[in-house]
């Protein structure tokens, strides 16, 4: 396990050009350590889910690299959609990974209802998942990327098409859950808001091709709540990250 | 009235008009029976000739289950191959389309010149019931959701785990509807090759009854025999839609009550 503020992961340099012609990222380099919540934000078709992706190996890099300082770690991924099985439970579904990796199947049980409780969904384990709510479904997503205990957690605007409550209540969870279990996230997001609100540190990408514009840190002390979504600071820091966007997106601020 | 009694109500309605109006003509104009029997006399020949028939029936149902069980193996197992390899797909799926698109009624014949006549009209089911389940097999395993796939790859699952644990049972639904046409098409396909054997003169299912029948004029006993090749065409009907309803009613948008 790699030392809370080590490095975990690095890309260097990195460029993706699709078969299409379009280049979604051009030199893009970014490194996380260990136990730190980072944003990359950007407009949509900023490549910065084509990152994500590369990172968690589901892609590979025109050219550049991704090292892992101390080997490639587990990774947990969280899609903008549930992505769940909908032929299979809750449970079932927050299982697969432990299954496809041939674990037991009492060892499996039992991680999944932690995963689960984690997420607040204990009671849904035989739900299926068209039975539950939006904000539901994604918390089963949620418990499925925890459940092999990864290092290392990569969300793809996961919140994205959720209504306002749900999200911010997602948003607490979700750093509930970091603070308690100490992972490192790398979380997507076209929202200011929302980035400002969950991170240590915000990327901001600019569009077509994506290359990092500024790196941001947001040194307000966790745990953060509605207090501090409500809080002069709050307000300053959004000010800023979004001046530095609309400068990356070409246009005067 | 409820929704439900009138689904199976008013076909029950229709039905009884029918038959009473068929009866009332077959009165009133004095048909005679070799012309066209009424529906008191096609039900006493079912009774007096349901032994008879009841057994060519089965021979009838044999043919359609043996032809169904191959096609949905044939169907599948194609499928599930083709959607490993690209290649074999390639080279073989435009010759399953010829076989679907060339009309039994005229393979018929030359399959019984060189099957023996069981084995042809097996063949005949066969070649008539694989094709749905396949095209629909085939459909259901590339409609996988990408994310699902992409979600599969980074838990580094074997071809084997991505095959049983995501695209059959997400194929599941398409390969179900393909089955229950491949149902109705197998007595389709066994009822034509017999009929193209009958007139070889040979065979005992129910299709073979009706050709004979023909031949002699038994107007009557055509009609039962008729009355029960569609009783049973529903019965399949029926029982592979419960089939499918029971495997997707938990899941499936399609077998799942809409609540309002």
């Amino acid at each position: 396990m790699t030392a809370p503020g080590s490095e975990i992961v690095a890309l260097r340099n990195v460029g993706k050009t699709f078969d299409s012609g379009i280049t979604a990222l051009d030199d893009f380099t970014l490194h996380v350590r260990a136990g730190e919540f980072v944003s990359l934000l950007g407009p949509s078709g900023c490549g910065k889910s084509t990152a994500l992706r590369i990172i968690a190996g589901l892609s590979a890099p025109s050219v550049g690299a991704v090292e892992w300082p101390d080997g490639a770690g587990k990774i947990g991924f969280v899609f903008q959609e549930p992505t769940l099985m909908p032929w299979a439970d809750i449970a079932a579904n927050v299982r697969l990974p432990l299954k496809l990796a041939h674990a037991g199947e009492a060892q499996a049980r039992a991680a999944a209802r932690q995963a689960l409780e984690h997420v607040g969904l204990a009671e849904f384990a035989t739900a299926f998942p068209r039975e539950l709510s939006g904000g539901m479904k994604m918390r089963a997503s949620i418990a499925r990327a925890l459940v092999t205990e990864p290092h290392l957690l990569l969300m793809d605007e996961p919140f994205a098409a959720l209504d306002e409550i749900t999200r911010f209540k997602l948003n607490n969870d979700l750093l509930g859950l970091w603070q308690a279990l100490r992972r490192t996230v790398i979380f997507v997001t076209h929202s200011v808001f929302e980035s400002v609100y969950l991170s240590q540190r915000i990327v901001v990408m600019t569009p077509r091709p994506g290359r990092v514009f500024a790196d941001i840190a947001i040194p307000a002390p966790y745990p953060r709540d509605e207090r501090f979504r409500t809080s002069a600071d709050y307000a300053g820091y959004c000010r800023t990250v979004s001046e530095a966007l609309g400068q990356a997106m070409g246009g005067a601020p | 009235m409820s929704e439900r009694a009138l689904r199976v109500g008013l076909p029950i309605l229709v039905l009884v008009l029918v038959v009473l109006a068929w009866h009332t003509a077959v009165r009133v104009l004095a048909i005679p029976p070799y012309v066209l029997p009424g529906p008191g006399l096609v039900l006493t020949t079912l009774i007096a000739d349901g032994g008879l028939l009841w057994h060519s029936l089965l021979v009838t149902l044999a043919t359609t289950f043996e032809g169904f069980v191959l096609a949905a193996i044939g169907g599948i197992g194609l499928a599930v191959l083709f959607s490993q390899s690209r290649l074999v797909e390639y080279s073989l799926y435009p010759y399953a389309v010829i076989l679907q698109v060339t009309p039994i009624v005229a393979i018929a014949p030359l399959l019984l010149i060189y099957l023996p006549q069981p084995l042809a009209v097996l063949a005949c089911a066969w070649i008539v019931a694989f094709f749905p389940v396949l095209a629909n097999t085939t459909l259901g395993l590339a409609s996988v959701d990408h994310n699902l796939i992409a979600l599969f790859e980074l838990y580094k699952a074997s071809r084997w785990q991505l095959l049983w644990n995501l695209k059959l049972p997400a194929a599941l639904p398409q390969m179900l509807a393909g089955l229950r046409i491949a149902g109705g098409l197998s007595l389709i396909g066994a009822v034509v090759a017999e009929i193209a054997a009958g007139s070889a003169g040979a065979g005992s299912g129910l299709a073979y009854r009706i050709a004979e029948s023909g031949y002699r004029l038994n107007i009557p006993r055509m009609f039962a025999a008729l009355l029960l090749l569609s009783l049973a065409g529903i019965a399949i009907f029926f029982v592979l839609s419960a089939v499918s309803h029971l495997a997707l009613r938990r899941w499936h948008e399609s077998a799942v009550k809409r609540e309002r």
